[in-house]
């Protein structure tokens, strides 16, 4: 699991600064941050906005529109479940209701930062050896609701 | 002593995903406790899924497969003699031989699984940068009839011809031009994209190298979805290794033509996958879809000429410059031509990547190469296209794979995902899912999507629910009809598709008593 420092007003200037050169620098500046954090501090919103010269809703419209940017601390560990077509068709939905009576984790419900999360993600490309879960980086195929509760580290 | 042995696995994320990685560290600590010279490999996949990992070894006599291996399998595997192709239990023959590989036409995945996707000698020797050698013999024009005259078109879904695109953009006068790439591989059921990315991510480039001789443009984005962390790894290193090549940079292969190639990652959007929201999304905005006229050819990225193909487009055209337009549009059927990178996944036996010329049957797709369902019980329901993609019967897989062949049965090809179902499918719930996706991922730029997708939900939860049946049945085929007329892109317009042809073919799951306990309520 990885630790993140807090969030740190200076060190961010300093990755904006960074990236601010690039074309179209919001997206990778964002997806800088919350590398560094772990989330987009809305603390960012008036840095991002100065260094680009962009007024702040811009900035914050574009926060706000990607479901990957969290503006919060991330919980302990976030296991993705993808719940599309393909892994529908192999029992994610199942899978999902075992997870809630036999583990009692609720998928995309947040306990707090040191809770582990199991979210929703549409489609990781596994679609042959589904159902599939992203945990920090590592896709791993053929999941059932044991394996994804082992990978939050739940009690049974 | 015996010479140094050749061992395959693969490092593409699906093997990844069911152990290959254990594999490997296994295989290379039992060969240093043996005392036995091995080089390990990390190729692409064979596309062979369910046979993930597969191991091969190479031998006089040609790659031996072994698959699937766990880890607790390799110190057999060397009892055996594996790596001099010795019998096992898991021992598959020789890998070109293997009759789901021999049956397809591999041009674009030509090397996917063949060679270590991060050397460019490698690369090289199997007959990379042919066609970008070939394209910077030619003036910009000629690269671009060769392309036309391909019959390629774009492989990302909406099928519009390549070269037309690519014609536009080169006759258009401006500054600065730009070659996207949508790697935005959104829909649930593909995964060729990534494969390519991950097996062969100098092909992509290659491709892309290509397109921007060809129209005079000197930056080039690749914009992948952030699901897809090991195709990003894969693009970013090989991307270095091309800059350190000279393949790209300042001047192509010592051409004194410029391009230069960045990956930009998007975050959870699945919208992204349409062009314009794709060129939001790149220059920092909100990814909401922009109306057309202005075409991206003519006003794309920040306003300037740009290519948005996608990565199979891309990665098509070094092989129809290397062979010539003629060999491509030789391969498939009509007014589809060459090959289709077939991703068949969901409930199926053997899935997989399956590159094929176009006019193929679903049944030969599913049954042929698939073998049927996982679960041994019958199919029932196949979606063919992604989440956008109608919903085909068990009767209906005679249908060819081909744009023209699918879109007179109301159903379409898209980015050429199957998903095969079972007969546990429960038709009104994937319809109902349909409009929940839409829900969540229109961009809310137009209300047929915005708001019909929302209105769609609550309708299949009343027709699942017994009220007013008649009632709100008519109300939702009013409304799919509305959403497919009056919606911005393709995500409106297209929703409808599974909805209707899950209310068309199955309707008896529309018509079931209602349930005791309520479905959950709308978002």
């Amino acid at each position: 699991m990885a630790a993140y420092p807090a969030w740190d007003d200076d060190n961010a200037r300093l990755i904006i600064a960074g990236l601010a050169h690039l074309e179209g620098a919001t997206l990778p500046i964002l997806h800088a941050l919350q590398d560094e954090f772990g989330y987009v501090d809305p603390k960012a919103v008036p840095l991002i906005a100065e260094a680009l010269n962009l007024s702040r809703a811009d900035v914050h419209g574009t926060i706000s529109f990607y479901h990957d940017f969290r503006t919060a601390p991330p919980p302990r560990r976030i296991v993705k479940l993808c719940r599309s077509e393909a892994c529908q068709a192999l029992g994610c939905e199942t899978l999902v209701q075992e997870l809630a009576r036999e583990h009692g984790i609720v998928v995309d419900e947040h306990g707090g930062p040191d809770k582990a999360v199991v979210e929703t993600v549409y489609c990781l490309g596994n679609c042959a050896l589904g159902p599939s879960a992203l945990v920090e980086g590592e896709l791993i195929g053929r999941v059932d609701a044991d394996r994804v509760a082992a990978l939050c580290g739940a009690r049974q | 002593m015996s010479a140094t042995v050749r061992i395959y696995v693969p490092i593409d994320a699906a093997a990844l995903s069911v152990g290959a990685d254990a594999v490997a560290q296994a295989i290379a600590r039992e060969a240093q406790a043996r005392g036995i010279a091995i080089e390990l490999i990390r190729n692409g996949s064979r596309g062979m899924l369910w046979l993930e990992p597969l191991v091969e070894v190479e031998t006089p006599e040609g790659r031996i497969a072994y698959g699937p291996v766990a880890a607790k399998d390799v110190p057999s595997l060397y009892e055996a003699d594996f790596q001099s192709g010795g019998a096992h239990a898991l021992l598959l023959g020789k890998t070109d031989e293997l009759d789901w590989l021999k049956r397809q036409q591999r041009l674009t995945f030509e090397r996917v699984g063949v060679t270590d996707p991060l050397s460019l000698a490698d690369y090289r020797a199997h007959d990379g940068l042919k066609g970008l050698e070939k394209a910077l013999s030619l003036s910009g024009a000629e690269i671009v009839e060769e392309v036309k005259a391909s019959g390629l078109r774009g492989r990302g879904g909406a099928g519009f011809p390549t070269g037309i695109k690519w014609k536009t953009v080169h006759d258009a006068r401006a500054t600065q031009k730009y070659i996207v790439c949508n790697a935005d591989e959104g829909d649930s059921g593909t995964f060729a994209d990534r494969m390519l990315m991950e097996g062969d991510p100098f092909l992509l480039i290659e491709g892309m190298a290509i397109a921007a001789i060809a129209v005079g443009a000197t930056k080039g984005y690749i914009y992948l979805r952030s699901e897809y962390p090991h195709a990003h790894k894969a693009l970013q290193r090989a991307i270095l290794k091309a800059r350190n090549a000279g393949l790209l940079g300042p001047s192509v292969l010592g051409s004194g033509k410029a391009f230069e190639l960045e990956v930009r990652l998007g975050a959870g959007a699945y919208i992204c996958g349409e062009e314009t929201s794709l060129l939001e999304s790149l220059e920092g905005n909100r990814a909401i879809v922009r109306a057309k006229p202005p075409i991206p050819a003519l006003q794309g990225l920040f306003g300037k000429p740009t290519i948005v193909n996608n990565v199979l487009s891309f990665a098509a055209v070094p092989w129809i410059l290397t062979h010539g337009a003629k060999a491509y549009a030789d391969y498939g059927m009509g007014r589809s031509r060459g090959t289709l990178p077939v991703q068949l996944g969901g409930n199926v036996k053997r899935g997989g990547l399956i590159e094929l010329a176009f006019g193929i049957s679903l049944r030969e797709i599913i049954e042929g190469m698939g073998g049927g369902t996982l679960s041994g019980r019958p199919i029932r329901a196949v979606q063919v296209g992604g989440p956008l993609g109608a919903y085909l019967t068990a009767k209906q897989l005679d249908t060819l794979m081909d744009y023209e062949a699918l879109a007179g049965i109301k159903a379409m090809l898209g980015h050429g995902g199957i998903v095969v179902f079972d007969d546990s499918v429960d038709m009104a719930r994937q319809a109902r899912f349909a409009f929940e996706f839409c829900a969540k991922e229109s961009c809310g730029k137009c209300t047929p999507c915005r708001i019909g997708a929302t209105r769609g939900v609550e309708l299949v939860d009343r027709i699942i629910a017994g009220t007013e049946r008649p009632k709100n049945l008519a109300v939702l085929r009013d409304l799919n009809k509305l959403m497919t007329d009056a919606s911005l892109c393709a995500m409106g317009g297209l929703t409808p598709m599974p909805v209707m042809s899950a209310l068309d073919h199955f309707f008896e799951d529309f018509d079931r008593p209602p349930a005791p306990e309520l479905p959950l309520a709308a978002e």
